[in-house]
């Protein structure tokens, strides 16, 4: 333990995801020690961050403003629709240049032992979009474990009707893993190679 | 002992750091295990899918300070692709899981560890359908664990049934004369589906009408919320539809 203020900043790093004890305590110490380190700026940018970033109302990505650059961007094309559990997701499908679609974030995957069923994620939005016959493939991309196929298979089942081609990234995805651990190469070919779905 | 091996069934995982997860396994040996398993959520991980809840599997661990290590998996038998495949199928198996964690604690059981290999198994072989395999393990399990309900004579003066008036409190059908008032009364359909899921009467069970099914399940739903403390959470996602 230490004293005041700098072992609230310990215990305040320390409840930041994947930051144990021991590596909080490195970060404090390196804002203490480090006079390059530029504190102010990184204040800033919190608080920033916390005011400016929302999410996109029609996709659920994070934006700046009402709508994200991906769903205002003329470029796109507006009849693929790829389905992804987290915006970090978007990322790394970005990094992969292989899809000009759009996108739709369902903020997790189906989980009931945590709690979470179909109303807790954006499901009903996806459908919303669908509603206009604009779109005519969904491609599901949810993380190759077993919440994530699990999520495939109940969008799936849902997303039944004419005129809409549902397609699930290809299996050559290593299973058990985050989407976005997946290397640029592996998650491209997994896009080229995506299969149609039946429920 | 700091390095053991046992057979262990993934009850669930939590996303530990940046790749590694705990994983909560109840084993045939060693009771109910939480140890991490490192690197496990980056694609190229050693143990794939072996660790992902509904799997079996012949782990090594070696023990840890506060939680074990995980240094190898061999899958035994992986029934998650064929259950996730299957939403009933997944929401089923999710209420199973969480119930065993719930039942057991650090001692585990034999029996418990059996029981849901079994039903898991069953689930991804379609045996019968996700909800009645459902209700006939959490019967089952909640038996093991000491709450065996009564479905033919009274549960509390033991007079012979068959009876009708179910009361969870009780432990299970009672008398007319010792039912209290508002207390549920069921179909005698209904009742000896419930003792046909408890004893494993499969032929009983298929043939039952949806109606009985389906104030089976209420039944076993109520039954098992009452003696798990806080509840199932998974208990109200489960789709029954199938
Ligand atoms: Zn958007």
């Amino acid at each position: 333990m230490y004293e005041g203020i700098v072992q609230e900043l310990i215990d305040e790093l320390g409840r930041l995801p994947g930051i144990g004890p021991k590596s909080a305590q490195r970060i404090a110490f390196h804002i203490l020690q480090t006079e390059t380190f530029d504190v102010r700026r990184l204040a800033e940018v919190l608080l920033e961050v916390r005011e400016k970033v929302r999410f996109c109302t029609i996709c659920g990505n994070v934006s700046e403003q009402e709508t994200c650059s991906i769903c205002r961007d003329p470029r796109r094309s507006h009849t693929t629709i790829c389905v992804v559990e987290e915006a970090k997701d978007v990322v790394a499908i970005e990094r992969t240049r292989e899809f000009r679609g759009l996108y739709h974030v369902l903020g997790g995957a189906i989980s009931p032992i945590d709690g979470i069923g179909p109303d807790d994620l954006r499901i009903r939005e996806l459908m919303q979009r669908l509603g206009d016959g604009t779109v005519t493939e969904v491609i599901i991309a949810t993380d190759p474990n077993l919440e994530g196929e699990a999520t495939a298979t109940y969008l799936t089942r849902l997303l039944v009707q004419p005129n809409l081609r549902v397609s699930r990234l290809a299996s050559g995805l290593p299973v058990g893993g985050d989407l976005e651990y997946a290397d640029e190469v592996t998650l491209g070919r997994a896009f080229e190679g995506r299969r149609t779905v039946e429920a | 002992m700091p390095l053991y091996r046992d057979e262990a069934v993934v009850l669930r995982t939590h996303k530990l750091g940046e790749a590694d997860r705990i994983v909560t396994m109840l084993s045939r040996q060693h009771g109910k295990i939480r140890a991490v398993a490192k690197g496990v959520r980056r694609t190229a991980s050693k143990f794939g899918a072996r660790l992902e809840p509904f799997m079996v599997a012949d782990v090594q661990l070696y023990e840890g300070r506060s939680l074990d290590i995980i240094t190898q998996a061999e899958s035994l038998a992986s029934y998650g692709a064929d259950i996730s495949a299957d939403y009933g199928c997944y929401t089923a198996a999710s209420a199973m899981v969480e119930t065993a964690d719930k039942i057991t604690d650090d001692d585990g059981s034999l029996q418990q560890y059996l029981l849901l290999v079994g039903a898991l198994r069953s689930l991804a072989r379609r045996e019968h359908g996700p909800s009645v395999t459902l209700d006939s393990y959490l019967l089952r399990s909640l038996s093991i664990a000491g709450w065996a309900p009564s479905f033919v004579d009274c549960a509390v003066t033991g007079e012979p049934g068959p009876h009708t008036y179910f009361v969870p409190q009780l432990g299970g059908v009672v008398a007319d004369s010792v039912a209290p008032p508002g207390a549920a009364r069921l179909d005698p359909a209904t009742v000896s589906l419930l003792g046909a899921l408890l004893s494993g009467d499969w032929t009983t069970v298929d043939t039952a009408s949806d109606l009985s099914r389906n104030q089976a399940s209420g039944v076993v739903a109520a039954y098992t919320q009452f003696h798990l403390e806080r509840g199932l959470r998974s208990l109200q996602h489960v789709d029954r539809r199938a």
